[in-house]
């Protein structure tokens, strides 16, 4: 109760400081709220395209039905698959008519059916990340009959890096941030601790205990971080509103990472305390 | 209750604050710590309020020895200490009553129990009347029993007091020179530490340990 309650008068009593603080914490947690916004958008649209990702393995037109049969049965016993079947020439230029309705003279003056017949392998969802499909082409290209390989390899690669970049741009920008944000909770716990030298000289003399002293700096610490977190859900919550207004359809982010959020600012404000309250306490 | 044996104190620039005291003060025991200024009185009450670690020898306060006391185990001896300053360090801007009720929330005391409490204190020092005003605009003489109920807070077993009566006038003194006897009849050791030899000859009952140049010259009860 005291300790909540001299907290908040600290507040009262230098408001610009405390402010600044909590601003600083703001624009540290804004910095990673925009990147998670962002890698959040980025996991939703790999999952979608996770979802559609299917390998494609064209057979020679050679490749006997044994040997085929034989294919399937040994991919599919494969664990991350889900599923293989086997689409002949027929079938192929069947869905190719079917997809592509304005080349429809041309698929009716066809004298050779030019298309391979394949296998399309399906992975269970969780296993479509590019390492496995990377591994079980390798088990289908290893037939001797199999022409080709495709599973989009290219985008799909490029989609992983993008998010890998993501995170590690938030994590680099976000402690910068995060790094001036503690240098200044420090700067204003400095002045809090001045202002209250009078009394934390009388606390050390009739016997307070070390944590009774620190609590109400750490709580102060937590007040300007959780206010922190407050701010930069604000901001990144008004640049959402504006790129799904003017720009583009994106996803807000869940509960959970809001509560996270705010959770980080507040401990990351309580730690910021407890690191510089220690040197500056034995300052008075 | 408070002994020191063969304590030396000695400062980076300073030099020698102490050397080689040496005294036994017991339980109820009522003793003067006097000398010039410079002669270490401040540092023997530093030493015994544990503030600082002597260089040599050993300061022990209740049981509790400076060789042994850790930082984080201060308060413990702090809360067996009353201290009570020339220049009373009251919260400015607070009132008699905050004062103490201050002090009493930082021990611990529950939060319904803290204003009866500081009343009590403040009555037990003659102050009651005078609980709500602020202690800005106190006398230095009522200040000073604000500083003692506060010191007794803790319900401390010794009381140490820094020229408690430095910057009061004749009545002042007496008025709390009249408390701390009140006080130390209730069992509490008090050492009090003055330059005052008028003040000092007026109670020859007590007891009197003399420094001088950081030596112990005097001691008017040697075991």
């Amino acid at each position: 109760m005291y300790a909540l309650r001299e907290a908040v008068a600290a507040f009262q009593r230098a408001p610009v400081l405390t402010g600044l603080s909590s601003a600083m914490v703001g624009l540290a947690l804004y910095v990673v709220g925009l990147f998670g916004l962002a890698t959040y958008n980025l996991r939703l649209a790999l999952t979608s395209i996770e979802e559609r990702v299917e390998i494609a393995v064209y057979l020679r037109d050679d490749a006997r039905q044994s040997e085929i049969d034989l294919a399937l049965t040994e991919l599919a016993a494969i664990p991350e698959v889900r599923s293989v079947s086997f689409i002949s020439k027929r079938d192929a230029l069947d869905r190719a008519r079917a997809d592509l309705p304005d080349f429809g003279e041309l698929f009716a003056d066809l004298e050779v059916n030019p298309l391979p017949q394949s296998l399309e392998v399906e992975l269970r969802p969780g296993s479509r990340d590019p390492e496995v499909v990377e591994r079980v082409s390798d088990a289908a290209a290893a037939y001797p009959f199999v022409e080709d390989v495709r599973y989009g390899e290219e985008w799909v690669d490029k989609l992983f890096t993008l998010r890998r970049i993501g995170a590690a741009t938030t994590a680099v920008l976000g402690s910068a941030f995060a790094l001036v944000a503690a240098l200044i909770i420090g700067t204003a716990l400095r002045i809090a601790v001045f202002a209250r030298r009078d009394e934390i000289y009388i606390m050390r003399l009739v016997g307070a205990k070390g944590s009774f002293i620190r609590r109400p700096f750490l709580l102060e610490g937590a007040m300007a971080g959780l206010l922190g977190g407050l701010i930069a859900w604000g901001l990144t919550y008004a640049t959402y509103r504006g790129v799904y207004s003017y720009l583009f359809e994106v996803a807000w982010l869940p509960g959970e990472w809001i509560a996270l959020g705010l959770l980080v600012g507040g401990i990351f404000g309580a730690i910021s305390s407890g690191l510089a309250i220690r040197r500056h306490l034995r300052e008075v | 209750m408070i002994k020191l044996t063969n304590v030396s104190k000695e400062y980076p620039k300073r030099g020698f604050a102490l050397r080689d005291v040496s005294f036994h003060l017991k339980k109820g025991q009522f003793a003067f710590l006097t000398g010039h200024s410079g002669s270490g009185k401040t540092t023997t009450m530093r030493l015994v309020h544990m503030a600082e670690k002597p260089t040599q020898g050993e300061v022990r306060v209740t049981g509790y020895s400076s060789e042994n006391v850790t930082e984080r185990g201060l308060w413990k001896v702090r809360r067996r200490i009353g201290y009570v300053f020339q220049d009373f360090r009251l919260l400015p801007g607070r009132t008699a009553l905050e004062n103490v009720a201050f002090v009493l929330e930082v021990i611990g005391t529950s939060r319904k129990a803290i204003v009866p409490a500081a009343q009590r204190l403040l009555a037990q020092v003659g102050l009651a009347p005078k609980a709500g005003a602020l202690v800005n605009e106190l006398s230095g003489g009522e200040q000073q029993r604000v500083a003692i109920a506060r010191a007794l807070a803790s319900d401390p077993f010794i009381l140490l007091a820094d020229e408690p009566t430095g910057n009061l006038d004749e009545r002042a003194t007496r008025g709390v020179m009249d408390l701390f006897w009140d006080i130390n009849a209730k069992g509490m050791a008090v050492l009090m530490a003055t330059h005052d030899l008028e003040l000092i000859k007026r109670y020859p009952h007590a007891r009197v340990f003399e420094l001088d140049q950081g030596r112990l010259v005097y001691d008017s009860l040697p075991d």
